[in-house]
């Protein structure tokens, strides 16, 4: 019990740091980005004078004057993010950030989601594939994913729309689904899932394209390691099948480490794919963030980051328990 | 592909060191230390039986059979050299005096962009950025694992939980949002003058951010070499702790630290590549990331100028792919599994098939 006590534990300090990171990095690092925001909000709201709720909100997630001390000033940050207050965006003004985060966030978990686990699972099978082949021409394959692994995978979306967007005009070239067929925005129809599934293909690909050597090779040299472990040798000298030593035997106990990764990807399924929104304009948590950080969108930029933060946070936690269920070692020696 | 990174480097850890081993004076890592020893010890003699006497007694520690190897250098090294004498016979890479958007010809030899600069100069240059960038945040990273991991390894005690809790919560958090936004608050400070968007300000801050998975890495070994008899000897004649740790510990994790240095340099290249084409790059230098993003608001894509936008995005892959397979190589030599099953599995089903009896079915065939 004492295991599961201590993660729980580490994450809660973990989630403590990274608030406060949150709320220090605003205010440590040089420069004055209340002000800047609340400028921005002057501007976007058209000189009109800002409500003091706005006002209030503002500095309490970037930082005061001078006349409130640091110690207030985290009470009353802490106090807002309890509430769930996240304040106003200025590139979108009015709209609050937290309406934002909530309209952004299911495309991208429902796109990279899918498209992380499709390639989990490519990654795996194939991986125990070239593993228990080892010493045959299919070793060749570990270079070739290296150089998958290697391509910045938004330059990799870029070569993807010019040939297939631009030059053969297959796919669509930005969005995440058909402006002018659905000008009021997404709705609950078949047309609409076809439209926003079309404009998942090339997004989609390109995750997989980038990401799927990652798995290859680890389940395959964890498949190399495994196969020259004693239980293995004795599976073999048994007399088992082939099939049998490979499933039950090899690739269960190789898919271990790859599964601890997989719930870690899971976790950044929403941070993994920021600069592929910006490349597709895919109406994403990513493309959110661009958004922030190229407009000084402060507010919204540490809404996102603290989005983002929570959910890497969140699937860590959840793998570790899964973890130390699927792995008793851990539990033991962790 | 930054993003995803940590989750291979973790893969990469399980596959080879013990880890999570908080007993460090029982049994389960000096158990698995001396399994590795003898199973490397006996690779070694097969190495040894295999290869003839010709080949020198240290051909096994070398990675130099490797093709893998050959070629990584070969890729590495190119483009390094283009990096530091491209520049100097290129033309200005921002003489706008050119022809705008010419495809490759014979005068340019990629061709031009939206402002007339040649592509090719350009390319020169931001090879030479990105290298810069790269190999500064590889060092900074790599100090910061070295602190964080060794240290933290070796001494145990209070000290080793604060570092790694430490090392733990900056693991977690996710890398290029923190690298964007502290890149977003920095870069339009004032009273940073010219280093607020430098190409040196954009590597620390790489670096900064890129050490924790190769720390965790360095941990777990420094704990199982702590262990080990001649380091309590070296503790025992009354050896300072800073000398243990760089002369005892320190020069035993060499490939494991050039390895990490490699990903370290491949991380931080990627990673500016991405920051840049969103616009947080540095403003001053040209890096390849800033050609992407010159080419990204200069509808190079839709304009289907593929001269402009192509040559950076396969430097990065070639980098990347030569450095890792530099990578592997030295990968294989600390982990003798992953070079010797495939081989051996090589010579059973050749000796199946000269029909010397062996079976050429099952698992290890």
């Amino acid at each position: 019990m004492s295991f599961y006590l201590r993660r729980v534990a580490f994450y809660l300090v973990t989630l403590w740091a990274a608030i406060s990171l949150n709320f220090l990095l605003p205010r440590l690092l040089p420069g004055d980005p209340a002000a800047i925001m609340l400028g921005k909000l002057r501007r976007a709201s058209g000189g009109r004078p800002l409500s003091e709720e706005t006002i209030q909100a503002i500095t309490s997630i970037l930082g005061a004057g001078k006349d409130m001390s640091m110690w207030d000033q985290y009470l009353a940050y802490w106090g807002r993010l309890l509430q769930g207050d996240l304040g106003v965006s200025s590139t979108r003004y009015p709209a609050t950030v937290s309406d934002l985060i909530a309209a952004a966030l299911p495309w991208t978990i429902t796109l990279v989601g899918v498209a992380t686990v499709i390639s989990f699972m490519l990654g795996i099978v194939v991986g125990a594939w070239v593993g228990w082949r080892r010493g045959t021409k299919l070793d060749h394959l570990v270079p070739v994913t290296t150089v998958f692994q290697s391509i910045p995978y938004f330059w990799l979306a870029l070569v993807l729309v010019a040939v297939f967007s631009v030059q053969l005009g297959w796919f669509p070239i930005v969005g995440g689904y058909d402006v002018f067929e659905f000008p009021a925005g997404p709705e609950l129809s078949w047309a609409f899932v076809g439209s926003a599934v079309y404009h998942a293909i090339l997004p989609a690909t390109t995750i997989v394209i980038s990401s799927v050597g990652g798995w290859l090779l680890g389940m395959r040299n964890m498949m190399v390691s495994t196969m020259s472990e004693d239980y293995v040798v004795t599976a073999e000298a048994k007399g088992l099948t082939p099939r049998r030593v490979r499933t039950k035997y090899a690739s269960r106990n190789a898919a271990i480490p790859s599964l601890a990764g997989f719930g870690i990807a899971l976790g950044f399924v929403v941070a993994g794919s920021i600069v592929m929104e910006q490349v597709f304009s895919y109406p994403g948590i990513g493309k959110l963030m661009i958004q922030a950080v190229q407009g000084l969108d402060y507010a919204l930029m540490q809404g996102v980051f603290l989005v983002i933060t929570l959910t890497v946070l969140a699937a860590n936690f959840f793998m570790d328990l899964i973890y130390g269920f699927i792995d008793p070692r851990v539990r033991h020696n962790g | 592909m930054a993003d995803s990174q940590p989750t291979l480097d973790r893969t990469a850890d399980d596959s080879g060191y013990a880890m999570g081993d908080d007993a460090p004076f029982q049994s389960p890592v000096s158990a698995e230390a001396v399994r590795e020893t003898a199973r490397e010890a006996s690779a070694t003699a097969a190495i040894a039986a295999a290869t003839s006497t010709r080949a020198g007694r240290f051909r096994h520690i070398l990675p130099s059979r490797s093709g893998k190897l050959i070629t990584g250098v070969v890729i590495v090294g190119l483009i390094t050299l283009f990096g530091i004498f491209g520049p100097m016979i290129a033309q200005p890479p921002r003489d706008s005096s050119n022809e705008a958007l010419q495809p490759p010809s014979a005068e340019h030899w990629l061709g031009t962009t939206k402002l007339g600069y040649d592509v090719f100069s350009q390319l020169a240059w931001g090879t030479q950025g990105s290298l810069f960038i790269g190999i500064v945040a590889g060092i900074v990273a790599q100090l910061l694992a070295v602190i964080f991991g060794v240290f933290a390894g070796y001494f145990g005690g209070v000290l080793d939980e604060v570092l790694t809790l430490f090392t733990n919560i900056v693991l977690v958090i996710p890398g290029l949002p923190v690298v964007m936004v502290i890149a977003a608050y920095v870069q339009n400070a004032e009273g940073l003058g010219p280093l607020a968007r430098s190409s040196l300000l954009v590597a620390l801050v790489l670096g900064i951010t890129g050490w924790a998975g190769s720390a965790v890495v360095l941990r777990a070994q420094a704990r199982s070499l702590r262990t080990r008899e001649y380091v309590a000897a070296a503790r025992v004649a009354g050896e300072k702790p800073s000398r243990i740790i760089f002369v005892e510990i320190l020069p035993n994790l060499v490939p494991l630290l050039a390895a990490q240095f490699i990903f370290g340099v491949i991380f931080a290249v990627l990673g500016e590549a991405g920051l840049s084409y969103l616009g947080l790059g540095p403003t001053g230098s040209i890096t390849l990331g800033t050609m992407l993003n010159d080419a990204q608001t200069g509808q190079a894509v839709g304009t289907g100028a593929w001269w402009w936008f192509v040559p950076p995005g396969l430097i990065i892959a070639a980098l990347g792919a030569g450095l890792s397979l530099i990578n592997f190589a030295i990968d294989e030599v600390v982990n003798p599994k992953l070079r010797l099953a495939p081989e051996n599995a090589k010579r059973q089903r050749r000796a199946a098939k000269a029909g010397k009896g062996v079976a050429d079915t099952g698992a290890f065939a």
